[in-house]
């Protein structure tokens, strides 16, 4: 099985993201560039970063909060350790992808948009993996995993949660 | 002498262990002093082989199919290396029906080349069509492409080169090549498998665009659930540009052309052409309004050509052999070939490019092998969430863009996702709904209201009290349909109608 070692984020500053974005001041329509890269340094997306975006892109704060939150990957909460996504779309629906879902549910003890007590596992849904012949499928962080069950699962976040113990 | 292996660099290989497998192997070569070369090729497209680990020998590849790291020690006591017989041999690959049964055009390289390598592309004639291109008038691009009768392979089927003909008959100090790479229907994969396995070939068909229409600049905009797709294209970007076939002067031609990648960020209505664009300049991906059509006003309000990745990735095997050639494939007005996936519950899942005209039995018996499970096939959908589902009493359907559509469904994108006889076609219609309204872009009342008192309806049909009631709400359905069909401003709630209706139509017992 693939080994996923958990991503590091940044603590969320001010500064810190003004620096992050910089880079995509003059080029044309890169919001959502720009929103990637803070969510890939912070982990989600901070409010308190919403002003500083609308200066660079010459917007409204509320234009800014329209596309932060017309699109599904931005998060506006610190994520778990892991996110998990698991394909809800009819090649997996048709490969059992409802039953791994809840099993997954039950496993984590969280429901989709939600992390696990323990902080180290954030559920999602996602429609669609493009691994359509080898269903069914999840992500984690970046990496997918095919031909998934409820097993392979339980021993798939076990190796998870004890890469995350290592790398603190 | 150092014996060249090919494992791929690809999202399915790499979800069924090819990196730690790689990892393995060149361990334990290590431990054994047996000298290797690992090549990262893209995935052949038989989905159900992988990892497939592939050796050189005199007649061809030879394949050793689902590879794991538990079988490294016996493929090198079989000495694989050298082609040794082992119990995961599948013997040379070109020679496997799966295979030989294709007619590829468009995924002719895929999986036979180190992905980005600019020098193994054009060993397999990778940059004929570009240059070719670049010696004729922009006129004579389009005819070419004309000739070929390529219609767009993103699921409207438009003619490329009218589309072309169109932006290149604008005047405009800036115009653009945009690539649809936001490939989100279900069942679909082959966007992926061209942009891991053969990027350069969209790389050169978006520059053979931009050459025909006068566009200086391409954005490639890809959907954020592909990770390892980016990290392959970007490599392929700057390879070209390196080897001089992408910048400000392509070829030596003194012509200019760029690409960037842009990525979405999980929203299925940027698949549609104005959303994407929208979404490309930054803005929430709802639709636009239509006209102005984007090949006048399109990205930044400038002549736009939108096309999908396979339409732009089969432009230099069209460019390199000929519109002539490409349209001796295929029959009516579905002319050259079109890469299906299968997926779902499927034995033998992969990608199968073929001329038009196979029926879906061809493909889902003959190739793909029956269910996955061995239950008997009860339901297909073709085309992605938008797609018709069909009752296997349609299996003999032909395959082609006008027969299909005869027969209710469409063809979309070319994605083939069977079910087995445990599927219920209510659930399926429900979800067509619910998905439709966690999806919609909100813009217009029909897609955004209309799916959710869909939901809701469905919801009462399977728990009426009796068949009066439930015929009562089966025409409210079909009601509600004919409004998102007629009304919605696109696709998404334009066709949402369809998989409901057909799973009412030939499922009719699934909705109690």
């Amino acid at each position: 099985m693939q080994s996923v070692t958990p991503r590091k984020f940044a603590d969320f500053s001010l500064a810190a993201a003004s620096e992050a974005v910089e880079e995509f001041r003059a080029q044309p329509g890169a919001l959502i560039n720009a929103l990637h890269k803070l969510q890939d340094t912070f982990g989600y997306v901070d409010e308190a970063a919403m002003t500083m975006l609308g200066k660079l892109f010459n917007l409204s704060r509320a234009e800014v909060h329209g596309v932060t939150s017309f699109y599904h990957d931005f998060r506006r909460t610190p994520p778990g350790r892991y996110t998990i996504k698991v394909c809800q779309a009819e090649a997996c629906q048709a490969m059992g992808s409802e039953a791994l879902t809840d099993s997954i549910k039950e496993a984590l003890g969280c429901d989709f948009h939600e992390t696990s007590k323990d902080g180290l596992f954030t559920l999602e849904p996602v429609y669609c993996l493009g691994n359509c012949a080898c269903s069914p499928n999840i992500m984690v962080d970046e990496q997918v995993f095919a031909r998934v069950s409820s097993d392979t699962f339980k021993k798939l976040s076990a190796s998870l949660a004890s890469n995350a113990a290592e790398v603190k | 002498m150092t014996r060249r292996l090919y494992i791929p660099r690809e999202t399915t290989a790499s979800s069924l262990g090819a990196e730690a497998l790689v990892t393995a192997i060149a361990a334990e070569a290590a431990t054994r002093k047996i000298k290797i070369e690992i090549v990262r090729n893209g995935s052949r497209g038989a989905c159900f082989m992988e990892p497939l680990v592939e050796v050189d020998s005199n007649d061809g590849r030879l394949g050793y199919s689902q590879i794991s790291i538990d079988d490294v020690a016996s493929l090198f006591d079989a000495d694989f290396i050298n082609g040794g017989k082992h119990p995961k041999s599948v013997g040379l690959v070109d020679e496997l029906t799966w295979f030989k049964n294709q007619e590829r055009l468009t995924f002719a390289r895929c999986g036979l080349i180190s992905a980005t390598s600019v020098s193994e592309y054009e060993q397999l004639g990778g940059f004929v069509g570009l240059k070719k291109a670049i010696a004729m008038q922009s006129a004579d691009i389009i005819q070419e492409v004309l000739t070929s009768g390529l219609r767009g392979r993103g699921g409207a089927g438009f003619p490329t080169g009218i589309k072309w003909q169109t932006v290149a008959g604008a005047e405009a100090e800036q115009k653009y090549i945009v690539c649809n790479a936001d490939e989100g229907d279900s069942g679909t994969y082959s966007d992926r498998l061209i942009m891991e396995g053969d990027p350069l070939s969209l790389v050169e068909g978006m520059t053979i665009a931009g050459l025909a229409v006068g566009a200086t600049m391409g954005y490639i905009y890809l959907r954020s659930e592909y990770p390892l797709t980016r990290i392959i294209l970007q490599e392929a970007i700057d390879n070209a540009k390196t080897a001089g076939y992408l910048g400000n002067d392509v070829c030596g031609s003194g012509k200019a052309f760029d690409l960037e990648i842009r990525m979405g960020a999980g929203a299925y209505i940027c698949g549609e052409e104005t959303s994407l664009l929208e979404s490309l300049e930054g803005k929430r991906g709802q639709i636009r309004f239509k006209p102005p059509l984007p090949a006048l006003k399109g990205l930044f309000g400038k002549p736009t050509v939108v096309n999908n990745v396979i339409s732009l990735a089969t432009i230099p095997v069209i460019m390199e052999k000929g519109g002539k050639h490409y349209a001796g494939f295929g029959r009516g007005r579905s002319l050259g070939t079109m890469p299906f996936q299968i997926g779902g519950n499927i034995k033998f899942g992969g990608l199968v490019e073929k001329a038009f005209g196979l029926t879906l039995r061809q493909l889902i018996e003959d190739f793909g092998g029956g269910t996955y499970s061995g239950k008997p096939v009860r339901a297909i959908q073709v085309g992605g969430p938008l797609g018709a589902y069909f009752p296997a009493e349609l299996l003999d359907t032909p395959l082609d863009y006008e027969d299909f559509a005869k027969a209710g469904g469409m063809l979309g994108h070319g994605g083939v996702v069977v079910f087995d006889e445990t599927v219920n076609l209510a659930k399926m219609a429900r979800f067509s709904m619910e998905f439709c309204a966690v999806e919609s872009c909100g813009k217009c009342t029909p897609c955004r209201i209309g799916s959710v008192r869909g939901m809701e309806t469905i919801d009462k049909i399977v728990a009426a009290k009796d068949e009066k009631d439930r015929e009562a709400q089966i025409s409210v359905l079909t009601d509600l349909c004919e409004t998102m069909e007629s009304a919605s401003l696109c696709a998404m709630g334009g066709l949402t109608p369809v998989p409901v209706m057909s799973a009412v139509k030939h499922f009719r017992g699934d909705f109690q």
